[in-house]
């Protein structure tokens, strides 16, 4: 297959070989010479921002060939002043799922084998509250809510403080100023040690190469959120951080029919999320872990 | 003197108060196609304030909403249709029936100014689009109606890998 995405370990292969044949690093191949220059890529937190451009301008390309898409790859930074906070009404959310889908097609995600969802909404009986351990995930009943349930979306919790981060032994995963914890999936060696580490089930992992179906190709993308993945990979929820660093909601937030989910910026006094911090009762979970989520949950009601 | 002033100062304050009207973007409210302008049908129509069955049009609205105090009338303006009325007897647009909803849902209406109840769209840090109560709430059986639940994801064992 000669235009695949090579992953780092692809091209150690390559270029272990190439070198065994005496051909050297340059070889005369194309495929040969962009799989060189992505083995070369630095860590996007060391690029310089003509590296950023080149390495935009190749992936846009190849994105191009691959999914016949006219791709708009952002690198935009985050600004100054912003901390992103997410908020969601327990006392609202029906259990519909219009997010979870919402998500997946916003940002490309793998449809089927793998089916990467990072939205999971959990179904819990109403009273025992918040156990997630008698959770369930696979309802399907004609229509929701159901009589005596309710409905925990989880994704990820944005934590101030990481345990993913810590444990990525390549530094393929960060946080970033404005509270995004970010995959850079070019980096990332597949090892999954931050999926053991997450206590919320935040991330999901490529086992096979992703599968989108090319006209629901979204092209309005960011190399940290929602540029296609390879497989080997794992992703995660950024916030839709290629909406939210220019000013717009998530996708999940603007897909709710309930108004269920809340977000902004948790320096920013007017925010909505400041509001329901002060003005709700809210928690977030497993507080006991220290991990300081980003993801209030409250009750309206 | 100093009375006078301070009098006058209030005075200041509650006209700006009555003065500045909140504005919230909206999409356009959630009408039946063609049913707008009412008034294509209304004008020249006697108005008919009795409690009644319909029978010639609008059949499918029943009053489902404190049904036992109020009548169409109570929301909706008997010499202009196309207006919505508030207690106060002022007339408001449709763009603006959450202040009708508000009277009486006062705690629901301050969240939703705030973007808790409801929900916006668009830019959060500019341009925000509210939506109207009634695009989620019937105004006249307001009850949120369920909803068929998109399907969960798939089981390990239903995926090729057996994962
Ligand atoms: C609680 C206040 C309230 C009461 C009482 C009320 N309405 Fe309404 N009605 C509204 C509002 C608000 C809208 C605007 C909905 C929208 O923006 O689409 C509306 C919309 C309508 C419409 C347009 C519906 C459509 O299909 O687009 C009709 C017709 C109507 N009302 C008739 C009535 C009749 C007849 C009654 C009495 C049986 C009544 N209303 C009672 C508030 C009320
Ligand atoms: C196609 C013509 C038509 C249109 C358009 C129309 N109406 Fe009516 N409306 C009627 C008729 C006819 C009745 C009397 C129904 C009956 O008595 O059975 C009526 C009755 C009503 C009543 C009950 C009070 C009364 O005066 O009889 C309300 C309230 C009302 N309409 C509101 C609205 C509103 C609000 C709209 C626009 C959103 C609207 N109508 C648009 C034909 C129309
Ligand atoms: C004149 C006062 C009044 C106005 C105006 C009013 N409501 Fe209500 N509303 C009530 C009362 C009283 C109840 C509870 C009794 C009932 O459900 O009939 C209620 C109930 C509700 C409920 C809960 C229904 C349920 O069964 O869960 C909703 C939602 C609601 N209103 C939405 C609205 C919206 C949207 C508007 C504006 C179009 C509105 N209301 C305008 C008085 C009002
Ligand atoms: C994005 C959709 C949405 C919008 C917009 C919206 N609501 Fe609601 N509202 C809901 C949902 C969902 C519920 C919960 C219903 C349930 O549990 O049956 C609810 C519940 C309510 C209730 C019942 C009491 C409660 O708090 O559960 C009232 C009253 C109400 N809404 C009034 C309003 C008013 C007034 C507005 C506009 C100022 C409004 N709503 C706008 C979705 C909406």
């Amino acid at each position: 297959m000669a235009d695949k995405l090579y992953t780092r370990r692809d091209v150690v292969k390559v270029i272990s070989f190439s070198l065994l044949a005496g051909s050297g690093l340059l070889g005369s191949s194309c495929v040969n010479k962009e799989a060189t220059e992505e083995f070369l890529q630095r860590h996007y937190l060391e690029m310089t921002e003509d590296e950023k451009k080149r390495v935009v301008k190749r992936l846009e390309e190849r994105y191009r060939k691959d999914y016949g898409v006219k791709f708009n790859i952002s690198t935009e930074a985050a600004k100054k002043g912003t901390l992103w906070g997410y908020g969601l009404d327990l006392s609202r959310c029906i259990g519909c799922r219009r997010c979870v889908y919402a998500c997946v097609r916003e940002n490309n995600n793998s449809r089927h084998d793998p089916q990467v969802h990072l939205i999971r909404v959990l179904r819990l009986k109403k009273g025992n509250l918040i156990n997630l351990e008698h959770s369930e995930h696979y309802y399907n009943p004609e229509h929701v809510p159901e009589e005596g349930f309710i409905y925990m979306p989880v994704q990820c919790q944005h934590c101030e403080n990481p345990p993913c981060v810590k444990v990525c032994p390549v530094k393929a995963t960060w946080k970033e100023p404005d509270g995004l914890v970010v995959v850079d999936y070019n980096w990332c060696i597949g090892c999954r040690y931050c999926m053991a580490a997450c206590p919320y089930k935040g991330r999901v992992f490529n086992w096979a190469e992703p599968k989108i179906p090319k006209e629901e190709i979204n092209g309005e993308v960011h190399y940290l959120g929602n540029r296609p993945r390879m497989k080997n990979v794992v992703e995660k929820c950024t916030f839709c951080i290629q909406r939210v660093r220019s000013g717009r909601y998530p996708a999940c937030v603007e897909a709710c029919p309930t108004g269920t989910r809340k977000f902004g910026n948790l320096l920013d006094q007017e925010s909505e999320i400041r509001y329901l911090i002060e003005n709700k009762r809210v928690f977030r979970l497993k507080e006991d872990l220290n991990t300081e989520p980003k993801f209030y949950y409250f009750f309206s009601l | 003197m100093r009375t006078t002033f301070i009098l006058s100062l209030l005075f200041l304050c509650a006209y700006g108060y009555g003065k500045t009207k909140e504005e919230f973007p909206v999409p356009r409210p959630p009408f039946t196609e063609g049913i707008f302008p009412c008034s294509s049908c209304h004008e020249g129509m006697e108005v008919n304030p009795k409690k009644r069955e319909l029978k010639e049009e609008h059949r499918s609205i029943k009053l489902r909403h404190g049904e036992n105090f109020r009548w169409c009338l109570d929301c909706h303006d008997g010499q202009n249709r196309d207006k919505l009325k508030l207690v106060s007897g002022e007339l408001i647009d449709f763009t603006e029936s959450y202040m009708l909803c508000g009277q009486c849902h006062g705690t629901t209406y301050r969240d939703w100014k705030a973007g808790i109840h409801g929900k916006r769209t668009g830019y959060f840090s500019g341009k925000k689009m509210y939506f109207l109560c009634v695009h989620c709430h019937d105004p006249h059986n307001p009850k949120f109606k369920p909803l068929r639940p998109e399907p969960p994801p798939m089981k390990p064992k239903e995926t090729k890998h057996g994962r």
